[in-house]
């Protein structure tokens, strides 16, 4: 376990209850993700998680010894948007996290180089943001999440501002980086086949005020590829997932 | 830790990215031709140009046909003419304008980055400092000129302090909206990584403000010259000789009308000039990464 949530509830200080009793336990090296219908209160939950709000009621528990309290270290954030700095280069932007803590050049250049070419963008460290694709923003900040090589990385739809083409893309070179380096993943999403193939464990919410209604294990592939999203099993999923999320929306 | 393979496993998934990111190689390699360039300037050039010329020869065939004295209008040939000859008079007049047109500029951008600063750092020191900078803004520099040349004695000061309360009202105002502009989810990122009050500053509201900043510029610029050349004309009547507004003044006691077409052109030819070396910051300054200056791909 590395982070558990015990009866959380969140409210906004313009009185809107975004979470009521939420319970959730994150294992180590899953793939989590939260999905729920829009407005249900998944992004309130990362963050909370992330420490970038309150909880109005109840608790998160962290595992290890140092993280309560001081989790930043440990969390990479990737936003629906890619949120990148406009004035500054690739390399300046995956740069950022470590010059925020003050790592000298000579230890932040290799990791910043490694995290560009995990996300495939080699070649384009003097490109600003403006000359990039929305797929290839995705990848900084993607890569700008890993650089500091996260325990735990927080994904608030990273994908749905996407067309399709290059979500599946990105989707896959998700997953193929997430076998290799094994952290764990909170993903949020309202795509019920995207929960279905990227993820090892699914935690349904309700609509607003959010708490979690079931939880799905997804027993798929090792390492998921394109045969997977026509398979039977992927299908079967799909269908057992909706059925729950129209129930919990139902309750 | 290895790279991840690129080309996704179905054609289609991966290609379309592909074509993406060699597209976007390509495209950076492209160095865009020299010609193409000058063509832009010519195009940006030519049509003012044309226009002013056009202007111009109307005027001085309206001067010529209707035979109207110099002491009412003259033509634009005299006004280069004594332009000229009178050149040893106005120049001197105008590096003195200047110099307290750009002193003022760089008081006013100093201060009104410091006074920006200082609004952004608590919503109660803007909340109750805002509304006096707007006082002095919108109180006309022509009322308040007189009493600040009487209260400073000296009158280089006095004109500086006119230009300055004319132009470092944009630049204030500009820039706090700018500092305030920092994308939320940016700030939320910051706060992640535990950034300091400094670092935030530094690296995300300046950089922010960058081009709300350099719009600010650009309007006091002009309005710095307008303030020096008002405190002037103000000044002037109290017989102090100096920049290029005293000699409109001057030359307008004496009945000397095409000098003071010439000194007015200087004026208006400064005030042009100082737009554009403003504008060619701005754009040197936001050229890689604003929409405001980058160019569009066609």
């Amino acid at each position: 376990m590395i982070v558990r949530l015990r009866n959380v509830d969140k409210v906004y200080s313009n009185g809107v209850m975004a979470l009521h009793g939420l319970d959730l336990d994150v294992g180590e090296g899953e793939f989590l993700s939260l999905l729920g219908p829009s407005g249900c209160g998944k992004s309130t939950v990362l963050r909370l998680v992330a420490g970038l709000g309150e909880v109005s009621r109840g608790r998160i528990e962290w595992s290890s010894a140092g993280a309560p309290g001081q989790p930043h270290g440990d969390i990479g954030f990737v936003f629906q948007e890619a949120t990148l700095m406009p004035w500054a280069t690739v390399w300046k932007n995956v740069l950022l996290p470590l010059k925020l803590r003050g790592l000298a050049p000579h230890e932040s250049e290799p990791r910043v180089r490694e995290a560009i070419a995990m996300v495939g963008l080699d070649g384009f460290e003097q490109a600003y943001p403006r000359e990039l694709s929305g797929g290839m923003k995705m990848r900084v900040s993607i890569a700008r999440a890993l650089v500091t090589r996260p325990r735990l990385l927080l994904m608030d739809e990273p994908f749905a501002s996407l067309d399709e083409i290059t979500r599946f893309k990105l989707d896959n070179d998700l997953l193929a980086l997430w076998a290799r380096q094994r952290w764990t993943v909170v993903f949020v999403t309202h795509s019920v086949y995207e929960s279905v193939y990227l993820s090892t464990r699914i935690a349904i919410m309700t609509a607003r005020p959010g708490r979690t209604a079931g939880e799905v294990a997804i027993e798929g592939p090792a390492l998921r590829d394109e045969s997977f999203r026509t398979s039977p099993l992927y299908n079967e999923y799909c269908r057992n997932v909706s059925a729950r999320l129209a129930e919990a929306g139902r309750a | 830790m290895s790279s991840i393979p690129s080309v996704g496993p179905e054609g289609a998934a991966g290609g379309v990215e592909m074509r993406d990111l060699e597209a976007a190689r390509a495209g950076a390699a492209a160095a865009r031709p020299r010609r193409q360039r000058l063509w832009r300037i010519v195009r940006l050039v030519v049509p003012p140009a044309g226009v002013g010329m056009a202007g111009l020869a109307a005027w001085e065939a309206v001067v010529r046909l209707y035979q109207i004295p110099p002491y009412i209008l003259p033509g634009p040939l005299l006004v280069v003419r004594t332009l000229v000859k009178d050149w040893g008079t106005l120049y001197p007049s105008l590096l003195v304008t200047l110099a307290i047109a750009g002193a003022a500029l760089l008081v006013a951008t100093v201060a009104g980055v410091m006074i920006a600063i200082l609004f952004t750092q608590s919503r109660w020191i803007e909340l109750s400092l805002f509304p006096y900078a707007v006082i002095l803004q919108v109180t006309p520099i022509v009322a308040i000129a007189p009493l600040i040349i009487i209260w400073v004695k000296s009158i280089p000061v006095a004109l500086l302090i006119c230009a300055w309360l004319v132009a470092f009202f944009p630049i204030v105002s500009n820039t706090t909206l700018g500092l305030n502009s920092a994308d939320h989810n940016l700030l939320n990122l910051f706060q992640l990584y535990g950034a300091s009050r400094w670092q935030v500053f530094w690296h995300l509201r300046l950089p922010s403000a960058m081009p709300y900043f350099l719009g600010g510029l650009r309007i006091s610029g002009g309005l710095a010259l307008i303030g020096a050349v008002v405190a002037e004309f103000v000044a002037g009547t109290g017989g102090t000789q100096s920049g290029l507004a005293y000699r409109v003044l001057e030359s307008g006691y004496t009945m000397q009308i095409p000098r003071m077409f010439a000194a007015l052109f200087m004026i208006t030819c400064t005030g042009v000039l100082i737009f554009s070396v403003l504008t060619a910051l701005s754009h040197l300054l936001l050229r890689k990464w604003h929409e405001s200056a980058a160019e569009r791909e066609s």
